[in-house]
């Protein structure tokens, strides 16, 4: 048993909450669920792609198309591996320019077909390479934030683990962002908070509460819509709970956003955007 | 020289002296000190600096006069945004857009809003940025420029709603765009709703852009981070300044996790322009000239 897991259970036998630091290390379980795994549960016929078809392949970025209790839909995510092995094939969930621009692809094509796009956030950032820096990072996700944000099919994204700075973001520009409750999703890793700002890495767990990344905070901050419950102890504990409860989120919501206009879906994304952080910036 | 040099600490002491009194309250003693200094500067030689990338001498004025270029070998100092605007645009055609903010925290984090206070008595600007309206050549257009030397041009709430406001506006009255550059990346002291800044600036981009709208991203040293992974990456015409710091990850943080050192000239304006990612290196002293080329040719 991993040691998260016994100190998750000491927590709980006290009648306490996991904190954020308990948080994030859940959200970094090795067991928890991963995007093959909510892609197999949620959806049928499913069809991969891959290839920027700019000359590269990316594993940290997994998708393809798929039905959704009959509705074609895209469906893309981050991938960090079940296994050491697979965990280097696809670089830890960390993608370079090529992920990005693979992702891009699958969602420009799924606005051509009408399709709508649901993404898994759960990386702990873009990878920080000499090529992923050579073709184009930055340029990359940027052009997925702008991309994104005026599509004209619905989009949900889902923060499942780790959601971490940039990197998550550039698969996160949409309709309705949900997120499971232990996931975290913050501008960076709690360690690089506190050697950036404090210059003293061990101080990730003081980083990890001053920095409000728990879906609590992102809920009162306007930057995630809803809190997926996971069952007691964290969602690799009882897998099906949580997939059962993203289905009925994502047939709920589909519902909604499909009866909504290309252009409604559009101008409703620049919208919330445009206002998340309305409460901080307006003077009273 | 070194006995210049002496005569510069002597006098950086002094003045830090007289802020530590003004600070207490201030005296005349304090304030005869300054009287002093000033009439000291009026008979004092020529501050001389040394360019960094070739070691020569010149005066600051000399500096001042060339752009914040070395006049030896082209090094291209950072430069004070309002002197960029002074040197972009026609005489006295720059207006200024100001807003107003109430003080943005959102972490509370601690030290962070005497950090901002102190840099906005240091610097004289509220924020990393500086946007307005002015004309290039007869041609209007809605510029901004970033201010590297404001907590490392970081991007937070009140940045990202200027460079976002610049856009609405450049959109609504149909005007071209034009950003300088210039940040270490997101504000962490604003958490996750500065990583939203990078979704909001660029959907107003997007949104201009799809509107017709021109774009012109000059990149100036350095542009890293959520700033460069964002707005600053969506140019319809991307330029740089020679030698400026490009890229996503700093080059420490790529050291760091690479185990090995990055190449020379690596995340370089010459390294994007090799790779593909800018149309062209324009030096300071082609700027105006370039932006006016570039708003001439997409004039309706
Ligand atoms: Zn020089």
């Amino acid at each position: 048993m991993e040691e998260i897991d016994s100190r998750i259970d000491e927590i709980l036998a006290q009648g306490k909450k996991p904190g954020p630091m308990d948080k994030v290390l859940l959200a970094r379980h090795p067991k928890r669920p991963k995007i093959n795994q909510y892609i197999d549960y949620l959806f049928t016929n499913f069809f991969e792609q891959k290839g920027d078809f700019l000359g590269k392949e990316d594993g940290s970025i997994f998708g393809g198309i798929a039905l959704f209790h009959g509705m074609p839909v895209t469906v893309l995510g981050h991938r960090k591996g079940n296994d050491l092995q697979e965990n280097i094939a696809c670089n830890f969930g960390m993608p370079g320019p090529e992920g990005y621009r693979k992702a891009l692809r699958m969602m420009t094509q799924a606005e051509k077909f009408g399709r709508p796009i649901i993404t898994f956030i759960d990386t702990p950032g873009a990878y920080p390479g000499i090529e992923a820096e050579m073709y184009g990072q930055s340029q990359a996700i940027a052009r997925n934030l702008a991309a994104m944000s005026s599509m004209q099919v619905p989009i949900i994204a889902i923060v499942t683990g780790e959601g971490s700075s940039g990197g998550a973001l550039a698969i996160g520009v949409a309709n309705k962002v949900f997120m499971l409750e232990h996931a975290v999703y913050s501008i960076l890793s709690p360690e690089g908070f506190s050697s950036i700002l404090w210059n003293d890495a061990s101080r990730k767990e003081e980083a990890s509460e001053v920095m409000k990344l728990t879906a609590d905070d992102l809920l009162k901050f306007g930057v995630i819509d809803e809190i997926i419950p996971e069952p007691i102890g964290g969602a690799h504990r009882a897998p099906t709970i949580v997939f059962e409860r993203i289905d009925q989120l994502l047939c709920r919501e589909l519902k909604t956003l499909c009866a909504k206009s290309g252009s409604e879906l559009a101008r409703s994304r620049y919208q919330k955007f445009r206002t998340m952080d309305e409460q901080f910036r307006v003077m009273e | 020289m070194d006995n210049l040099l002496e005569k510069r600490k002597g006098k950086f002491e002094k003045l830090r002296v007289l802020r530590e009194q003004q600070r207490n309250g201030g005296n005349d003693a304090a304030s005869d000190l300054a009287a002093d200094i000033r009439e000291k500067e009026k008979t004092m030689p020529e501050l001389f600096v040394e360019c960094p990338a070739c070691h020569k001498e010149f005066t600051k004025r000399h500096l001042r006069d060339n752009l914040y270029v070395c006049p030896e070998c082209g090094y291209h100092y950072g430069m004070p945004p309002e002197k960029r605007i002074v040197a972009l645009c026609d005489e006295g055609s720059f207006k200024r857009f100001r807003y107003h903010f109430p003080e943005i925290d959102p972490l509370e984090f601690e030290g962070y809003r005497e950090k901002k206070a102190d840099l906005r008595e240091k610097t004289r600007q509220d924020e990393a940025v500086l946007t307005g309206v002015g004309k290039i050549e007869g041609k209007k257009a809605v510029i901004a420029v970033m201010n590297s030397k404001f907590l490392m041009g970081s991007m937070g709430i009140q940045l990202g709603e200027t460079v976002t406001l610049a856009v609405e506006y450049a959109e609504k009255h149909n005007l071209p765009l034009i950003i300088f550059t210039a940040s270490g990346g997101a504000r962490m002291q604003e958490g996750i709703l500065s990583l939203m800044q990078m979704a909001k600036t660029s959907t107003a981009i997007e949104r201009f852009q799809k509107k017709g709208g021109l774009y012109i991203a000059y990149f100036t040293h350095p542009t890293t981070g959520g700033v460069s992974a964002s707005f600053a990456g969506l140019g319809d015409i991307t330029l740089a300044e020679p030698k400026a710091l490009v890229g996503f990850a700093g080059p420490r943080v790529i050291e760091q996790t690479i185990g090995q050192k990055l190449p020379e000239g690596f995340q370089r304006s010459e390294y994007l322009e090799e790779h593909g990612f800018v149309d062209q290196i324009v030096p300071r002293s082609k700027m105006r000239q370039v932006i006016s080329q570039i708003l001439t040719l997409h004039q309706k």
